[in-house]
């Protein structure tokens, strides 16, 4: 019988929920690096029992861990990530010129095929890559070598490269997305990147519909249907039809287009999922109610899902990296809150559970799909 | 043998339980201490000092015989009693945070 694991990054550690297809009974292990803030835990598609965590600390820097044996046991690897030739400069928040300087892995992206190799977006925007399990990482320097570079500002949570995404049938092409620089393709592997902003329209930058500087929040692909990317901005929900080229907002009846999160149904391309978030200023769900929205219809057209879910007095967010999608016959939705809790919905959204209730803050969320 | 005594969450990540216990060829210094601890424990790298710049990280800090010495020069020479093993080199987290 098919199994789901659960990946769960918290701001003092991570833990590892795992449970049968039926997705009712679950084992709770943790904490792993209890007290480290664990950013992103994201396992191979070419080898489940492969996993990758960010662990950090504000005392002691970046460590990156590894499990070869499906979060069981971990051994610490590379954490020397050094940005290529001379680092440069981009804007800092009051739009003087900063050095690049790096703090953290915001996420992981393991290769499709190799275990071996995986991605990682950090903070300050940049792209790595490892081809050797995590021990040795080297930049993807064409990416920060955008001429635009020198013009990327942080967003409130820091200049992170959050979203990483794989083309499943083109091996050279990669969607990246910074905060809040905006969203990158490569159709070379790596080499030569090109901004995918056209559509985008903020209001808080200088020029609207500049090329570069929105603050993208994440970005959302079904992997039978590569052509076609959703994104969470600060503000609006879009969707690009052409591989980024161009983007359309799809907000619609949603009673807020802020929020951090957005996922696609595992079998369903045109179901889509995002959690409405007050504002940029109150990072909590409107009317205090968490309600999950879910369009059918690839946007435009929304319906809340509360079943489950508190409907008074919560005050809790959801962050960029804290929903997933499981790939079982019925598909289970999962997501994080900055509250501690872990909801899983194994209809696809029509009614949520909560797998734990009192973990620390929720950072990220992932699941596998066990055979 | 010098005794090097680490906050507890580089003590897990080192994987050791109490004083870890150092040969230092040479002049004891911060950076040799720090050289030779990182290469009997590679998982240390970075944690303690940048990996680019070998600064001490901001909340770090060096204690030894009731003096902070995180401001000393990385070569200037450890206390004689750290030397003879008579008093441990402490590697301190700062007290802040949440």
């Amino acid at each position: 019988m098919s199994k789901v694991r659960v990946l769960v990054g918290t701001r003092k550690g991570a833990f590892v929920l795992t449970s049968d297809g039926k997705r009712e009974k679950w084992e709770v292990s943790g904490p792993h690096f209890g007290g480290w803030e664990i950013y992103h835990i994201k396992g191979s598609p070419a080898d489940p029992n492969r996993l990758y965590a960010s662990q950090c600390s504000g005392w002691f820097g970046q460590q990156v861990q590894r499990s070869d044996d499906g979060g069981g046991t971990w051994t610490p690897v590379g954490n020397k990530f050094v940005y290529d030739g001379i680092p440069g400069t981009h804007q800092w928040y009051d739009g003087t010129a900063h050095p690049w300087e790096f703090k953290r892995v915001w996420h992981f992206e393991p290769s499709l095929t190799d275990p071996d190799t995986v991605y990682a977006g950090v903070e300050d925007a940049a792209l790595f890559r490892s081809s050797d399990g995590g021990l040795n990482w080297q930049e993807l320097a064409g990416l920060r070598g955008h001429g635009s570079g020198p013009r990327w500002q942080p967003g409130a949570g820091g200049m992170c490269l959050h979203t990483v995404i794989l083309d499943p049938t083109d091996p050279r092409r990669i969607f990246i997305a910074i905060s809040a620089a905006g969203a990158f393709r490569t159709d070379d592997g790596g080499g030569t990147w090109q901004p995918i902003n056209k559509g985008l329209y903020s209001q808080y930058i200088p020029d609207p519909t500049a090329e570069v500087g929105h603050c993208v929040h994440h970005v959302a692909m079904h992997p039978g249907r590569p052509g076609v990317l959703f994104m969470q901005k600060h503000w609006d929900v879009m969707r690009s039809d052409n591989a980024g080229e161009s983007w359309q907002e799809v907000s619609g009846n949603l009673p807020t287009d802020f929020g951090f999160v957005i996922d696609v149904h595992a079998h369903e391309p045109e179901t889509i999922y995002v959690v409405p978030i007050k504002s940029d200023s109150e990072h909590f769900p409107p009317d205090a109610k968490l309600r999950v929205y879910r369009s059918k219809t690839g946007g435009n057209e929304w319906e809340p899902l509360t079943k489950g879910l508190p409907q008074s007095n919560c005050y809790v967010n959801v962050l960029r990296d804290a929903m997933a999608v499981d790939s079982l016959d019925e598909c289970g939705v999962y997501f994080g809150t900055t509250g501690g809790q872990v909801y899983a919905s194994a209809d696809a959204g029509d009614s949520w559970t909560p797998i734990v209730r009192d973990l620390p803050a929720v950072l990220s969320v992932e699941v596998q799909t066990l055979a | 043998m010098i005794r090097v005594v680490l906050p507890a969450h580089l003590r897990t990540l080192a994987r050791v339980d109490g004083d870890v216990k150092l040969e230092v060829q040479g002049e004891a210094t911060q950076r040799s201490v720090l050289d030779v601890l990182e290469t009997k424990y590679p998982m240390l790298q970075g944690a303690i000092r940048d990996h680019v710049t070998q600064q001490r990280r901001p909340y770090i800090r060096f204690f030894a015989c009731s003096e902070d010495l995180s401001h000393q020069s990385p070569d200037a020479p450890l206390p004689d009693q750290v030397v003879a093993g008579t008093e441990p080199f402490f590697i301190v987290g700062a007290i802040a945070g949440g």
